[in-house]
């Protein structure tokens, strides 16, 4: 018993030691906590950021998807009556038509990008002022882009217009419809697959490419066994953040697309502010955030940051 | 294969790819150009080719003490996103490339979240967010939205500035016997000057040009992005072109400026380091 106390008394000193001689003042928390843990203090305002203005938003979207239609309050008693609505409702057109939007836009892209990509990379002498010309388009609202292409494309456009002032023919209008909105999309998003590619791109080894080659591979064997599989990391990133920004579109198809098609961004919308049924919005865009974050997820858990930011430093 | 016959090929992917980029490049600038065209029409409405040219929708737009108030809110909006932003983002850099921490894997995947999303979904659940809470939206809440969407960008771009200079270097300052406030003041942020520099620019433009997330959630703080969209879809309004126009000619200036000061810093930075 005794033993027991003794190594219980020990245990507990150890735990709490003795307080620091009175003369020396320990030094403030801000500090100890710099020394021993800078990481998790130097993410902490990001962080409580990303708590307040992300997760707490989606939260609260996925909570009202659970309330009865046309409420606003988050007392109700939860039901599913929304998702209901939603699957037995013709939702799914406009849920079928982004996702195949979005797929071909990314499909599309990957062919379009990777020359210029590659060129960028590897072959172009002066690639800063490209890569300049490439980005310019980012800062610039893709309302007023897209605007432009109606400018460009409608009756009397500058194309049109053209054709009508030196050739004396009629172009056809090629608004307002579906392939239009395809190539609205690939037009905006053209940048979120070239650089993700580009960085991919530049991580491929010179030597690889030249070990295939001496080893008597034809350029198409190293282009689909060297080079794309070792871009890859840049290629995944690219596709999916097209393919998920794709997916959440509107204006590519409010304005080149007219009323030919609706997107599911847009019935959100319009759930959200023209119908003021919020619960039936948030139960749309609650199935709309879980297919993009389980695709994010799943990609994002295989990726190596360290390797593709820092090159393996 | 020979080596010269490699070269040849080399030599003839590397013309059809300056082709390739140069047919993408007329793609992308074709609508921007077009919008330049039709700033210029003299008419309400746009057809070309028009009879005479003016500068008349550009004096409307710059003389509208309406328009003038939506450019002041985007500028409010565009510089308040800018500062805070590089702000956060230096320390939530400093967290992601430059100290090894237990979570800075989790961290530096949730991080990334906010920019793989939807972003008109982002702006409707933050606008449910601010009005769960009873906050009226204006361009403070606009800024906040921003934040959430471009506080990661930035970080990813200073963090990339990070990975490349040489920890040591901080390392031999304590040694020396410099304060943490002198380390980070004389050696850490210089170092990430470039970064913090092109992180700046891209929060700028990127918050001057966004719709989605201000749409939702500026309020009656309209902007500028947002006032032309309203004016798009309900008609032909010449105004529109002029000032669109008038956003490119920023962001041109805004960017190719940059890249020449940088540039100018480069060359200055290695003329001082022959000197020594």
């Amino acid at each position: 018993m005794r033993a027991w106390l003794l190594s219980l008394r020990s245990r507990l000193s150890s735990m709490f030691p003795d307080p620091v001689a009175p003369d020396v003042s320990p030094p403030p928390l801000a500090t100890r906590l710099w020394q021993r843990a800078p990481g998790p203090l130097l993410a902490m305002p990001v962080l409580v950021l990303l708590l307040v203005g992300f997760l707490a938003p989606l939260i609260l979207v996925v909570t009202y998807s659970f309330m009865p239609p046309h409420t606003f309050s988050l007392t109700q008693a939860p039901t599913l009556d929304n998702y209901r609505n939603v699957f037995s409702s013709t939702y799914y057109v406009s849920f079928g038509w982004s996702v195949l939007l979005a797929a071909l836009t990314t499909v599309l892209l990957l062919l379009v990008s990777w020359p210029i990509a590659y060129g960028l990379t590897r072959s172009f002498s002066k690639p800063m002022v490209l890569t300049l010309l490439l980005v310019l388009p980012l800062f610039i609202s893709e309302n007023v882009r897209l605007f432009g292409w109606v400018l460009t494309l409608s009756n009397h456009g500058v194309l049109d217009g053209t054709a009508r002032a030196l050739f004396d023919v009629e172009l056809p209008m090629p608004l307002y419809n579906i392939p239009i909105v395809l190539f609205g999309m690939a037009f905006i998003f053209l940048p979120f697959m070239l650089f993700p590619m580009a960085l991919g791109i530049s991580m491929i080894p010179e030597s690889c490419r030249e070990a295939a080659y001496d080893l008597g591979a034809t350029r198409l064997q190293v282009l689909r066994e060297v080079e794309i599989p070792l871009a890859m990391p840049g290629i995944a990133i690219g596709s999916l953040l097209t393919f998920v920004l794709a997916l959440g579109s509107i204006s590519e198809a409010k304005l080149l697309g007219g009323q030919s098609i609706i997107m599911i961004a847009h019935e959100i919308e319009t759930a959200f502010t023209y119908a003021q049924n919020w619960p039936l919005g948030a139960a749309l865009a609650t199935l709309l955030i879980l297919l993009t974050a389980a695709m994010v997820i799943a990609l994002l858990a295989r990726l190596d940051m360290e390797r593709l930011l820092g090159r393996g430093r | 294969m020979s080596l010269q016959s490699i070269n040849r090929a080399e030599r003839r992917n590397r013309r059809l790819m300056k082709l390739w980029a140069g047919v993408i490049l007329v793609f992308l600038y074709l609508p921007i150009i077009a919008v330049f065209i039709a700033s210029f029409s003299n008419l309400r409405f746009f057809v070309f080719p028009f009879q005479e040219w003016s500068i008349r929708w550009y004096r409307a737009v710059l003389s509208s003490l309406e328009i003038q108030q939506y450019l002041q809110n985007s500028l409010l909006v565009a510089g308040a996103v800018t500062i805070i932003s590089v702000i956060l983002a230096v320390f939530g850099a400093l967290a992601f490339a430059r100290y090894p921490w237990r979570g800075r894997g989790v961290y530096q995947r949730v991080l990334l979240l906010p920019i793989f999303f939807p972003q008109a979904v982002l702006g409707l659940a933050i606008l449910m967010w601010l009005s769960w809470l009873g906050i009226t939206p204006g361009w403070k809440t606009a800024v906040f939205a921003h934040l959430v969407w471009i506080v990661p960008i930035v970080t990813l771009i200073i963090s990339i500035r990070i990975y490349g200079f040489d920890p040591s270097l901080e390392e031999a300052a304590y040694d020396l016997g410099a304060s943490r406030r002198q380390v980070f003041l004389d050696v850490t942020l210089p170092l990430l000057w470039p970064g913090i520099f092109s992180g700046a620019l891209f929060a700028f433009l990127l918050s001057w040009g966004n719709f989605p997330l201000s749409v939702y959630t500026s309020g009656v703080d309209q902007t500028v992005p947002e006032w032309m969209y309203s004016r798009m879809v309900a008609g032909y309004t010449p105004q529109v072109p002029a000032l669109g126009a008038l956003t490119v000619i920023v962001a041109i200036f805004l960017l190719f400026g940059a890249y020449a000061l940088s540039r100018w810093w480069q060359r200055r930075q290695a003329r001082n380091g022959n000197d020594q």
